[in-house]
């Protein structure tokens, strides 16, 4: 696991880091959004030890390993995998090749090398291309590559820095993929740092948001999209446009989120039949974060019981998020 | 007017003179980028940006390398004659020239390095760093390496340079071809031996570029590109 306390990172007096802390359980999956000159690089660049923040610590399992020289910081760095932000493969080496960098750098001898590269072709799916050159790879086979080098080492953290940024829909999600199987067989605790929301919809456990420089939100997206006022569930989940005439034939209009199978399958039909009121979905709809449905639906009731309903449509486990049109604040 | 030089004493005047140059110019590239590498690499890693970055040590290193590269060949040729008499035990001939065409050289190296490695790009070495490579290994591995077609060029334009300082190896009975054409050539109205001179030279100096942008070629893994 990683912790990140209080950091603070000046450059030229201009405050990029103004106390961010973080804490990413071992095997989950933090994404790091927010927008540009957030500070997202600068933090990221303090994790890959690659700059030295002016004040607090970066515990990687309890040790600090911001204030290290020599060769006690080149062993830490081994223990962060990095994927760099943009090409950073060596062109003049094979695929197999930039995957043992960092077992060289780390002493380990040939043959165990050689066993170990193969592994992680196999993970990152492109076993095929060992002997290919970066200039014969495409992009995210290319960036599926730095992720297996940066996992080469065995490290307990593994830090993206915008992996997606320069890659279509499709590729994304082979490299999100990848990042995720780095989790879930490799136990590896990942920080991905982007400034897309779709990384975090597809496999972080955890989201922190930076705003100037300071961490605004942080939590599990699951219990952050149920937050009305979050900039999580804002961004995750769909929009609820609604044309008004609609919403004025009936008696309630309330927007409401649902998490998991159950709760989006079966709660309003459920809803509906106890109170007997009528009960339309008029606005939003469905997402998944990873596995999980996920809907923000804006629903129309007709009916005498339609605050029961939504009470209960909230006792039961959605989160009835605001009432536009009947009394306000909801079970809110 | 006196009857041209027979060609058979033409191509053996050639063929001495060849040998001279291909001795005094291998032996002083080999010198230039032994010691201009090492130059090259410590210019990039001390400056604004490197692994080591070290503005002071970078700035006089700067100076030092760029004095060297300013001063005129048929100067340093003159002025380095107690240091070459001190090395090579002497201050003519074809040895003697070595000395000057190397410490010429090195600072042309130096520079020319240096600049290679610059243009290793800052996510390639900065990628190599979070692996917890070495700075030796880094040099190695990723600036040396990932410049090696460019590295190679640069040699070859030493060469090419080299063979044109040594035309002033004269001035110290270094022979060569430069000379060739200058004093049996030039001076003595032959303009049998002064073409022919030109012509050779021009021959060998374009198959050593050929040659070089061969190997540069071959070392370049990028060539492979299929997109």
């Amino acid at each position: 696991m990683i912790t990140v306390e209080n950091l603070t990172k000046s450059f030229q007096g201009v405050n990029a880091l103004n106390g961010v802390t973080l804490d990413v359980e071992a095997g989950t999956v933090l994404g790091v959004v927010g927008p540009s000159g957030a500070g997202k690089s600068t933090l990221a660049r303090c994790v890959a030890l690659l700059e030295r923040p002016d004040s607090g610590a970066i515990r990687v399992d309890g040790t600090d390993i911001t204030a290290l020289d020599g060769s006690a910081l080149r062993a830490a760095r081994r223990q962060i995998g990095v994927v760099p932000q943009g090409d950073s493969l060596l062109r003049q080496r094979t695929a197999a090749g930039n995957i043992a960098l960092p077992l060289e750098s780390a002493g380990i001898p040939g043959p165990q090398r050689r066993t170990r590269v193969g592994e992680l072709l196999d993970l990152v799916g492109l076993t095929d291309k060992a002997a290919a050159y970066p200039d014969q790879l495409s992009g995210g086979q290319r960036q599926r590559i730095a992720v297996a080098r940066a996992l080469a080492a065995n490290p307990s953290v593994l830090l993206a820095d915008e992996p997606t940024s320069a890659l279509d829909p499709e590729t994304t999600g082979s490299v999100l993929t990848v990042l995720d199987r780095a989790r879930a067989e490799l136990g590896v605790t990942v920080l991905v740092v982007t400034h897309d929301m779709g990384v975090v919809r597809k496999i972080c456990d955890d989201v922190a948001v930076l705003e100037q420089g300071r961490v605004v939100e942080h939590g599990k997206v699951l219990d952050l999209v149920n937050d009305a006022g979050s900039r999580t569930s804002s961004a995750l989940l769909p929009a609820v446009d609604l044309n008004p005439i609609n919403e004025s034939t009936y008696d309630r209009v309330a927007d409401v989120v649902l998490v998991g199978f159950a709760a989006v399958g079966a709660l309003l039909p459920e809803a509906a039949h106890r109170f007997s009121v009528e009960l339309n979905i008029v606005g939003g709809g469905l997402t998944r974060l990873g596995e999980t449905p996920v809907a923000r639906f804006r629903l129309g009731l007709n009916g005498e019981r339609s605050d029961s309903a939504l009470e209960w449509i909230s006792e039961a486990g959605g989160a009835v998020q605001r009432s536009l049109k009947g009394p306000q604040g909801v079970a809110a | 007017m006196r009857s041209a030089t027979p060609w058979s004493d033409v191509v053996s005047y050639l063929v001495e003179a060849t040998g001279e140059t291909l001795y005094m110019v291998g032996v002083s590239t080999v010198i230039a980028t032994a010691f201009g590498i090492p130059v090259g690499v410590w210019l990039q890693l001390t400056a604004p940006g490197g692994l080591r970055p070290a503005p002071v040590l970078h700035r006089v290193l700067g100076f030092i390398t760029d004095l060297g590269r300013s001063m005129p060949f048929i100067v340093l040729l003159v002025a380095l004659t107690s240091v070459t008499r001190l090395i090579v035990g002497g201050s003519i001939g074809s040895t003697a020239v070595i000395v000057p065409l190397a410490v010429g050289a090195i600072p042309f190296v130096g520079r020319l390095v240096q600049n290679i490695l610059s243009e290793v790009h800052v996510t390639v070495v900065e990628a190599a760093v979070t692996t917890g490579a070495s700075t030796l290994r880094i040099v190695r591995s990723v600036l040396i390496r990932e410049s090696l077609p460019a590295l190679i060029n640069a040699i070859g334009v030493t060469v090419i340079a080299l063979i044109g300082y040594s035309a002033m190896a004269g001035v110290i009975g270094g022979g060569g071809l430069g000379d060739l054409a200058i004093r049996e050539g030039y001076q003595r109205f032959n303009d049998r031996i002064l073409w022919s001179t030109v012509a050779w030279l021009a021959v060998l100096t374009t198959l050593i570029q050929l040659g070089f942008t061969r190997a540069a070629r071959a070392s370049d893994r990028r060539r492979h590109a299929s997109v």
